[in-house]
């Protein structure tokens, strides 16, 4: 018997952060995604305990002030490609600024550094990446897809995915089909 | 930040794209540790010793003596030990049905040899940092397709 399953990783990762921040007793706020704040400060072994028992699940503390940013920013993106109540009615560029407080060339020029892509490349990843979900656990038309990711038209979403991945959405759903299919055999 | 590295195995028996792989990446800016092996018994040895470290991309060329890419594919596949490792199909070939039968076998990444340098090197780029983006944002690698 074969089970697909659908992940909603945010609530994964925060049941996570929550089971463990519990098991060792420590008081905390979760303040967004990525972001804790332990509302005593917690005894150095106390706090590399709990630093080993998240590495367990590849949580990794970051402390980098730079990284902090870049993660910001990807969880600003995130947040604005995927949450529907986030209303977005000026340019990517200006959102970021706004929001995080610096200048986009700033931070434009941190996050290539730091991931070794750039902000816009990052959104289309992070679009057709969810497109890509979509039409794997969802079976949407590419129709329902284009017009829920914000897309114009539903040539301008194959093109992108195409692109982007160098096959287009129906040869991708074709591919991913057969390989259950596959699986399902072996 | 600390730099880590990106770990690359190439299989080839061709020595030349061999020399090539390993300039570009030498050419590249991101920091890279590349691995070359002429054949697929080399590669599995290698990949099934005990102490060896797992690269985060492989590429395969499909025709090599011994044992082929494809082969290597299969193995690969068929052990969970390999299971994060993005595999990248390295080839002359560029047949609708290759491409298709690798990427139902497994292969996250097709890529048709390029015939020039500077192209080797913005394919390889985009490679890396394509498979680092699902590596550091936790993208589903079930999804990672990608031809070039």
């Amino acid at each position: 018997m074969t089970l697909f399953l659908k992940f909603d990783f945010r609530a994964i990762c925060k049941k996570v952060l929550e089971d463990t921040l519990q098991a060792y007793n420590i008081e905390y706020k979760i303040m967004g995604f990525g972001e804790v704040e332990l509302l005593k400060k917690p005894t150095t072994e106390k706090a590399q305990m709990l630093f080993d028992a998240l590495k367990n699940y590849n949580i990794e503390v970051v402390e980098n002030q730079k990284s902090i940013l870049v993660q910001k920013i990807k969880d600003t993106i995130i947040d604005m490609v995927f949450n529907e109540n986030t209303e977005v009615h000026v340019k990517t560029s200006a959102y970021l600024s706004d929001t995080l407080g610096h200048s986009y060339g700033y931070l434009s020029n941190l996050f290539s550094e730091v991931t070794y892509t750039s902000i816009e490349n990052f959104i289309i990843l992070q679009k057709i990446e969810y497109a890509k979900r979509l039409i794997i656990n969802d079976r949407l038309s590419l129709t329902e897809i284009a017009f829920k990711l914000n897309y114009s038209s539903v040539a301008h979403l194959s093109t992108q995915f195409k692109n982007t991945t160098g096959i287009t959405p129906s040869a991708f759903q074709r591919i991913i089909s057969k390989r259950r299919e596959l699986n399902q055999q072996n | 930040m600390k730099k880590d590295f990106i770990h690359i195995i190439l299989a080839d028996d061709d020595e030349d794209d061999r020399m090539f792989f390993t300039d570009a990446f030498d050419e590249l800016k991101i920091g890279t540790k590349v691995k070359t092996f002429n054949d697929g018994i080399y590669l599995m040895d290698y990949l099934n010793s005990n102490n060896c470290e797992l690269p985060h991309v492989l590429f395969l060329d499909l025709n090599m003596p011994r044992k082929s890419g494809l082969e290597c594919l299969y193995e690969i596949k068929a052990n969970p030990k390999f299971n994060d490792i993005a595999i990248a199909i390295y080839s002359t070939s560029a047949s609708e049905e290759d491409i298709e039968k690798t990427f139902v076998q497994g292969a996250n990444i097709y890529i048709k040899k390029p015939s020039s340098f500077k192209v080797l090197k913005k394919v390889l780029s985009e490679v890396v940092t394509t498979n680092w983006q699902y590596h550091t944002n936790g993208l589903n690698k079930d999804n990672f397709l990608l031809r070039l």
